[in-house]
Order: structure tokens, then C-alpha cells, then sequence
């Protein structure tokens, strides 16, 4: 992972003379929770492997990416919803959690992010003895 | 070494960015008209559009979408995608969010005069949908010699 934290980092951390900056994609994501975890899905079209940075860090998961779209030298721009190379989003994670045993994969430019409930914190049905 | 790098993918974006200023400039924000087969901000998939002299592309940021699922005509100028992404919803655990898109789409796009709609390739790679549609060769600009 940490090769990868670079090339974003020196892709858009620092500021390009004469160019303005670039406001992040606030991009949709699905969240929801089962017994053994919480599970994040985002939408980052654009985005490979190497260009996707995840951190999990004082309980704030931030995830980021860059878009690369090839195209050809010279084109000119007709029409453009999306304005920006940039995903950004960050949420905070409360200490059932256990971020260090999150996995992650992207297919299709779909991110799924799992991130595991800590042993203890695990809900455990709790019977009621018949005396 | 930065420039060189933002170049390599930012380049089209750059161009994106200028466009948007210039014709807030030209029009002033909202006053302009909307092309009649326009939609609303934030329909999916987004789209963008570029062209050069050869050939125009379009690019559909449509991520998770099954490319079995997608229809693409051309008529003349006019380009049609149907498709749709459908997600599976996850049976007992509780949602939180639910922001991402679950239907089917169609998007109509008017592509200049001169494309050729027997030339069209299309591909997707990394949840992107690129469609290229070539232009005439009698619309490329010809040099003319003066004998």
C-alpha cells in the first residue's frame, strides 16, 4: 500500500503553478452493518489499484483516488459532467471497529471496504437459563 | 516533475475546468439555453465528450456496471446507451446509506455533423465506458497547396 500513498500524494498534494485546485468528488457510497462488521461501497469510476489510497487512522477512514482515462493527445473538451480526477471521502469509525484488520477490492471501479467488529465487541446471544 | 505528471492525466480535466469558466463568463451563471435532450446535473452515469479532429469520444463513468448489460445505437449523429446496474442487497444486515445508483438509465448524446456512425468502438476499463465514434474523412481539415 504504501507505494501506492505515493503516487497519489505526489499527484495531487502538491499544488501545479497556474493551475487551480481541484475539488474532490464527493462520490455515493453504500454503508451497512451485519453482526461481524461494517461494509463500504463506493462508487469510483476511473480509479485502478495503484491509484486508490485507503487509510485507517486515529478511527477516521479516509478514502481517495485518482481517475485515469486514456485518451488521445490534443482532444478538446465538448461536454463535461464530471469536472474533476479527484474521489475523496472520510468517515469516522467508533472503537468496535478494528480497522486494522480491514480488507478491501476494486472491481469495475467499485470499491468494497470491509471492516470488521473486534472480538469482544462481536453480539452474542445471551440465553436465559430455565431454573 | 509534477506538472509532467498531472499532464499525463489531468490534461482533458484542465480543458473540462476552462470550459465551464468560459461559459459562465460568456453567459453568466444559469442564463444560458439548454440543449433540448439535456438533463439534470447529477444524472448517472455522468458523461463527458471530447473531440479532436479524427474522431470523438465519450465517456461514461458508469463503475460497476455489467458491459453484457449496456445497449449502444447510433443513428446518424445521435448516440443512444441504454443499460442498467441493479445491486444486491445485502439480506439482514442494516443500511446506513444507500446513495449509490439502483435502476436501469438511458442517455441520449447529439455528437457534431460529421461522425461516422459506422465507425464505432467501445470499451470499458476500470468502471469507465469509452465509446469512440470516428469523423468523416472529408470533415478533417485538408491541407490545400497553391500550385
Amino acid at each position: 500500500m504504501t507505494a501506492e500513498k505515493e503516487i497519489v500524494k505526489s499527484g495531487s498534494g502538491a499544488p501545479v503553478e497556474g493551475r487551480e485546485t481541484e475539488r474532490p468528488i464527493r462520490m455515493p457510497v453504500d454503508i451497512f452493518e451485519d453482526e461481524t462488521g461494517i461494509s463500504v461501497l463506493a462508487d469510483m469510476p476511473g480509479v485502478s489499484r495503484e491509484r486508490l489510497d485507503i487509510q485507517i487512522d486515529n478511527d477516521t477512514l479516509s478514502i481517495q483516488g485518482k481517475t485515469q482515462v486514456s485518451m488521445p493527445d490534443g482532444m478538446e473538451a465538448l461536454y463535461a459532467d464530471v469536472r474533476s480526477t479527484v474521489y475523496q471521502r472520510s468517515f469516522s469509525l467508533s472503537s468496535e471497529l478494528d480497522g486494522s484488520k480491514a480488507e478491501a477490492s476494486l472491481k469495475d471501479g467499485v470499491l468494497a471496504l470491509r471492516i470488521p467488529k473486534r472480538e469482544e465487541h462481536k453480539a452474542r446471544r445471551i440465553e436465559v437459563r430455565a431454573e | 516533475m509534477f506538472r509532467s505528471l498531472s499532464n499525463f492525466d489531468g490534461g482533458l480535466f484542465d480543458e473540462f475546468r476552462r470550459l465551464e469558466r468560459e461559459m459562465d463568463q460568456l453567459f453568466g451563471a444559469g442564463s444560458w439555453p439548454s440543449g433540448i435532450r439535456s438533463v439534470a446535473r447529477g444524472t448517472y452515469p455522468p458523461i463527458n465528450i471530447g473531440s479532436t479532429p479524427d474522431q470523438v469520444d465519450i465517456y461514461l463513468f458508469a463503475s460497476g456496471v455489467d458491459p453484457k448489460s449496456l445497449e449502444i445505437s447510433i443513428q446518424k449523429n445521435l448516440l443512444t446507451i441504454d443499460g442498467e446496474r441493479r445491486l444486491i442487497t445485502e439480506e439482514g444486515a442494516s443500511y446506513f446509506r444507500k446513495e449509490r445508483f439502483d435502476d436501469a438509465f438511458h442517455r441520449v448524446v447529439t455528437l457534431p455533423d460529421d461522425v461516422d456512425p459506422e465507425k464505432v468502438e467501445a470499451s470499458y476499463m476500470d468502471g469507465v465506458l469509452r465509446i469512440t465514434v470516428r469523423r468523416r474523412e472529408t470533415a478533417k481539415p485538408r491541407q490545400i497547396e497553391v500550385k
